[in-house]
């Protein structure tokens, strides 16, 4: 950008300084960019006014945009987007807030001109430049949002894997959520995984929390199952809902050969009966 | 056929089947199918998007509601422009597949839904229609 064309602003940013804040601040308590249950006014002024220091540092530096003080502009405000969509903020309304300027800056951009020529260059370099400072807020919340999104996938694919033992010999697999083949095969090899570690001699998989049981699903199931047995593990399938049942049958998928349950409660009574266990109810006098 | 409510959407990865499998459960919720039926429904629209998927490379699934004289329906068209399926009657066969699946989905969609009809013209694609009635 043309120092020609910013000098103006720098100009404004430097003389009218509390002007423009101070009609900054009674647009933004206006406007609809203004949330007084997220944020005190009294901190919206401060963030304005550093904005505006940092603003006037810049242009006035002369610096091109990789210079020191653009860069301590942008740092800026990467650390005002993130606090305020930790506060509650919207991407919209961060960014309608640094654009919210824009208002009092044209104003005053307008009162001060020395040549009515050279107006326009002035205003539409302002205007482009506070649209990229918008801009930036936005693309900071979105990078925010990127690593978020793929932190929460990574932490599922661990969560749908929580292989649990119930007793000693019994482990129990829970699925939830959507069998997709990626997924389904950590499931799997996560289950085979502590058979071998812990011994097992019955494994339980729960599917109550899986809420389709498709031809491929089944498929999985059926794998699973048979991996086990090469191991020497029995599994028990259990938490085969009356529609998964009724389902099943119609798909034509073969489960004869495994040992289905319809609750966990079931399959687990019948693993204990499976690795010798027995379960009986104690005296009500020996409770505590 | 009245058409109440029609929805489309592509299939072009495996979250795209969850999308459709969802959007399916929704529309069969709200035309009022009972729990058993809902199940039905997702599970053949499952099968036959994963079809459209992995045979057809990709197309687009289409859900509509219909009503005909007093009675609701839930129709699913499933489209791609894949290389088609050359033997139809082999392909509904139960154990036949040409992938590495259990050959069931197909057939066991017919069975889980009242009316399936495949159109395919190898080169060209296939064209899966399907309606279940409440």
């Amino acid at each position: 950008m043309p120092p020609s064309q910013t000098s103006a602003l720098a100009g404004v940013l430097q003389k009218d300084r509390a002007g423009v804040l101070q009609a900054w601040m009674q647009d933004q308590q206006a406007g609809s960019a203004a949330r007084p249950d997220l944020m005190p006014a009294s901190e919206v002024q401060d963030q304005a006014s550093q904005l505006l220091d940092l603003l006037a540092a810049a242009v006035g530096s002369g610096e091109g945009r990789d210079g020191s003080s653009w860069q301590a502009l942008r740092q800026f405000l990467a650390s005002i987007s993130t606090s305020r969509a930790a506060q509650g903020f919207s991407p919209v309304e961060t960014a309608a807030f640094v654009l919210s300027v824009k208002q009092p800056l044209f104003t005053k951009l307008q009162q001060r001109a020395a040549d009515p020529g050279q107006l326009p260059a002035e205003l539409w370099a302002m205007t482009t430049l506070i649209d990229d400072l918008a801009l930036q807020t936005t693309a900071v919340t979105l990078e925010a949002r990127d690593r978020m999104i793929a932190r929460q996938q990574e932490e599922m694919l661990e969560l749908s894997t929580p292989v649990v033992k119930l007793w000693d010999g019994i482990l129990a697999l829970p699925m939830i959520g959507t069998l997709d083949s990626a997924r389904t095969q950590v499931v799997m090899e996560s289950l085979l995984q502590r058979i071998v570690q812990t011994g097992a001699e019955v494994a339980i998989i729960d599917i109550t929390g899986v809420p389709t049981v498709d031809t491929l699903v089944a498929q999985h199931l059926i794998k699973t199952v048979t991996a086990a047995r090469l191991m020497g593990a029995d599994c028990i399938i259990s938490g085969i809902r009356p529609q998964i049942a009724a389902t099943i049958v119609h798909l034509g998928v073969d489960l004869t050969n495994v040992d289905t349950k319809a609750t966990l409660a079931d399959a687990f009574r019948l693993a204990l009966r499976r690795t010798g266990h027995a379960l009986g109810k104690s005296n009500g006098s020996e409770r505590a | 056929m009245p058409v109440q409510r029609s929805d489309a959407l592509p299939i072009r990865n495996a979250s795209d089947v969850v999308a459709v499998r969802q959007l399916v459960r929704t529309r069969a919720q709200e035309a009022g199918f009972n729990l058993v039926d809902q199940t039905r429904i997702v599970t053949a629209a499952s099968e036959l998007a994963r079809n459209t998927l992995d045979y057809g490379g990709g197309g687009r699934a289409t859900v509509q509601v219909l009503t005909e004289t007093g009675r609701t329906g839930l129709r699913m068209l499933f489209e791609d422009e894949g290389p088609g399926i050359p033997d139809i009657e082999l392909a509904l066969r139960d154990g036949y597949t040409t992938g590495h699946g259990l050959g069931l989905g197909l057939g066991g969609a017919r069975r889980l839904m009242n009316d399936l009809r495949i159109e395919s013209q190898p080169g060209k694609g296939t064209r899966v229609d399907t309606v279940r009635w409440r």
